[in-house]
C-alpha cells in the first residue's frame, strides 16, 4: 500500500504504519456501526416498559461482554496452538497476547456499565452472583497473564510461559465459576437478560453487536501488528549489539 | 532416580533449610497469629468473630502462604540453583512435587497455629464429626494451596517484581479454596447451625482442585521454570 | 425489582456508561496507534509483510 522509500531503518515516518486497506475499510464500517449504536442506543430506540431508559447500557453492555469472552476464547485457543508443535508460530502467541489485552479492555468496560445498569435496575452498583463474580475473576486473571507476558526474557521463553498461564486460566475460570455458583446458590436466577427485548431494541442491540465485533477485529490485527514490531525491534537491538561486538573483535 | 525419590530429597531439602534458618518459626508463624490478632481489633465484636472464624483462619493461611512461597524460591533462585538442577537432568516434574511437599508440610505448620487461635481467641469450636470433616479438609485444602503456590511461585521466580506478580497471580486462583475450606470448616465448627454432612461436598470440591493442579503443574513446571 | 429511579434519574447513568465505553476505546485505539507510529520507522520493511 505505502511504498516506504527507506529499505534500511531510518527516521521516515511511516504514513500507515499498521493499516492496510482491508483494516481501512474495516475501521470506516466500526465508525459507521458506532454512530448507528449511539444513534439508534440513545435516541431512536424506545424506552423498555420495566427497565425504562437502563435498557440502553445494554446495547453497549450485552456486546462488550460477549467479545469479551469471545477475546479470552481466542486467547486460550491460540495459546494451545503454540503449544502444539506442528503450529508453533510466535503470531499465535501475539493474536493470544493482542486478543486477552483487548478482552481485559471489554471486560472492564463490561464491569462499568455494567454496574451503572445494576444501580439503575437492582438499586445496586454490585451482586455476589456467579455470573458477577467470575466475570470479576476473569478480568482479574487476564491482568495478571498480561503481567505476565511483560516478565521479559526472549520471545520463545515469553510465549511459552504465557501460553501455559492462559492454560491454566482456562482450568481455573469453571472451578472459580462453580465454587461460586455453590457459594450463592440464592442468587442464581438474577440474570442479566432480565426482561424482553422486542423490535426496534433487538435492532439495536444487534447493530451493538455488529460494531464491536468488527471494533474487535479491527483492534485484533493493529495489536497483533504493533507487537510484531516491537519483536522486530527487540531482534534488531540484538543484531545490532552482535554486530557491534563482532566489529570490536575484528579490530583487535 | 524415580520422581518420587526425587520429590522426597528436594523437600527434605527445604524443609533442612528452614529448620536451620527458622524464618518460618521466628518470623511467619508470629505474622500470621498477629494477623488474627488485628482482625479481632478490626472487627470488634465477638459474636462476629466466632461467625466468620473459619474464613479468618483461610484468609490468614493464604496471606502468610505468600511469604511462604517467595521464601521458597528465593532459596533456589538466589544461586541459580534451579538452574543447576535442571542442568543436572532433575526431571521438572519431581522438582515441583518435591517443592510442593516441602511448601505443605510448612502450611500445615502455619494452619495447626492458625486453628488453635481460631479456639482461643474466637472461641471457635470443633466436636465429634467435625473432627474428621475438619482434618479431611485442612488435608485436601493445603495439597491445593501447595501445588497452586509452587507452579506460580516457581513462575514469578527470578523475574523482576515478583512480589507483587505472585499475589496478582495466585490469589485469583485460590479463591475456590477459599470458598470451598471456609464453608467445609463452618461445617465442621458447627457455624451457624451449620452441620457436618454440609461441609463433605465441599471437601469434594477441594480434592477435585488438588487433584486438578497436582496434575497440571507436574506437567508444566518444567516449561515455567526452564531458562 | 426494575426501575427504582425515574426516567431522568436514568439518563446520567445512561450518558455516562457511553461516554465511558467509547472514551475508553478511544484512548486505547489513539494510544496503539501513536505507538505504531512512534516505532514503524526503527523496523525494516521486510518485519512488516503487511504493508
Amino acid at each position: 500500500m505505502t511504498p516506504t522509500p527507506t529499505p534500511s531503518p531510518g527516521r521516515t515516518a511511516v504514513a500507515r504504519p499498521t493499516g492496510t486497506r482491508f483494516t481501512r475499510v474495516l475501521g470506516a464500517a466500526v465508525l459507521l456501526g458506532m454512530a448507528w449504536l449511539v444513534l439508534f442506543g440513545l435516541f431512536l430506540s424506545p424506552n423498555d416498559e420495566k427497565q425504562k431508559a437502563g435498557v440502553r447500557i445494554l446495547y453497549i453492555h450485552v456486546p462488550t461482554a460477549w467479545l469479551a469472552y469471545l477475546a479470552f476464547i481466542v486467547t486460550g485457543v491460540s495459546s494451545a496452538a503454540y503449544l502444539f508443535k506442528r503450529t508453533r508460530s510466535l503470531t499465535w502467541d501475539r493474536i493470544a497476547g493482542a486478543s486477552a489485552e483487548i478482552g481485559v479492555l471489554f471486560m472492564g468496560i463490561t464491569l462499568v456499565t455494567g454496574s451503572l445498569w445494576g444501580r439503575i435496575s437492582w438499586g445496586i452498583f454490585w451482586t455476589w452472583d456467579s455470573r458477577l463474580t467470575t466475570t470479576a475473576f476473569l478480568f482479574v486473571t487476564y491482568i495478571g497473564y498480561l503481567a505476565v507476558r511483560n516478565l521479559g526474557g526472549t520471545h520463545q521463553q515469553r510465549a511459552r510461559r504465557s501460553a501455559i498461564i492462559a492454560l491454566l486460566a482456562v482450568l481455573e475460570v469453571p472451578l472459580v465459576h462453580f465454587s461460586v455458583k455453590w457459594w450463592r446458590p440464592l442468587h442464581q436466577q438474577e440474570s442479566v437478560a432480565e426482561g424482553k427485548l422486542s423490535g426496534l431494541m433487538l435492532f439495536s442491540l444487534f447493530v451493538g453487536l455488529i460494531a464491536f465485533t468488527l471494533l474487535y477485529v479491527w483492534l485484533l490485527l493493529h495489536r497483533q501488528r504493533v507487537m510484531a514490531m516491537e519483536d522486530a525491534l527487540d531482534d534488531q537491538g540484538l543484531d545490532v549489539a552482535l554486530a557491534e561486538r563482532r566489529a570490536e573483535g575484528a579490530q583487535v | 532416580m524415580s520422581t518420587w525419590r526425587i520429590a522426597r530429597l528436594i523437600a527434605a531439602k527445604d524443609l533442612r533449610i528452614e529448620l536451620r534458618s527458622r524464618i518460618v518459626t521466628n518470623q511467619v508463624l508470629p505474622f500470621a497469629a498477629l494477623v488474627m490478632v488485628m482482625f479481632a481489633f478490626a472487627l470488634d465484636n465477638d459474636a462476629v468473630l466466632t461467625r466468620v472464624a473459619p474464613g479468618l483462619v483461610w484468609l490468614a493461611t493464604m496471606f502468610s502462604m505468600l511469604v511462604l512461597v517467595q521464601r521458597a524460591f528465593a532459596v533456589e533462585s538466589a544461586d541459580g540453583a534451579l538452574d543447576a538442577l535442571q542442568v543436572a537432568g532433575v526431571r521438572p516434574g519431581g522438582i515441583f512435587l518435591g517443592k510442593s511437599l516441602a511448601l505443605a508440610i510448612e502450611l500445615a505448620v502455619l494452619e495447626i497455629v492458625l486453628l488453635i487461635a481460631a479456639v482461643v481467641l474466637y472461641q471457635a469450636d470443633v466436636a465429634g464429626s467435625g473432627v474428621l470433616l475438619l482434618v479431611a479438609t485442612f488435608v485436601a485444602a493445603t495439597t491445593g494451596l501447595a501445588f497452586v503456590g509452587t507452579l506460580y511461585g516457581g513462575l514469578a521466580a527470578g523475574a523482576k517484581g515478583r512480589e507483587t506478580l505472585l499475589p496478582l497471580l495466585m490469589l485469583p486462583v485460590v479463591a475456590p479454596v477459599l470458598i470451598g475450606a471456609t464453608r467445609a470448616t463452618e461445617a465442621a465448627f458447627g457455624t451457624n447451625g451449620a452441620t457436618s454432612s454440609e461441609g463433605w461436598p465441599w471437601v469434594g470440591l477441594l480434592v477435585l482442585f488438588a487433584a486438578l493442579f497436582g496434575l497440571g503443574g507436574t506437567l508444566a513446571f518444567g516449561s515455567l521454570i526452564d531458562e | 425489582m426494575f426501575a427504582v429511579m425515574s426516567t431522568s434519574d436514568q439518563t446520567p447513568y445512561v450518558i455516562a456508561s457511553y461516554v465511558i465505553t467509547l472514551g475508553g476505546i478511544g484512548l486505547y485505539v489513539w494510544r496503539l496507534l501513536a505507538r505504531a507510529r512512534k516505532i514503524a520507522p526503527q523496523v525494516r520493511e521486510e518485519d512488516r509483510p503487511w504493508t
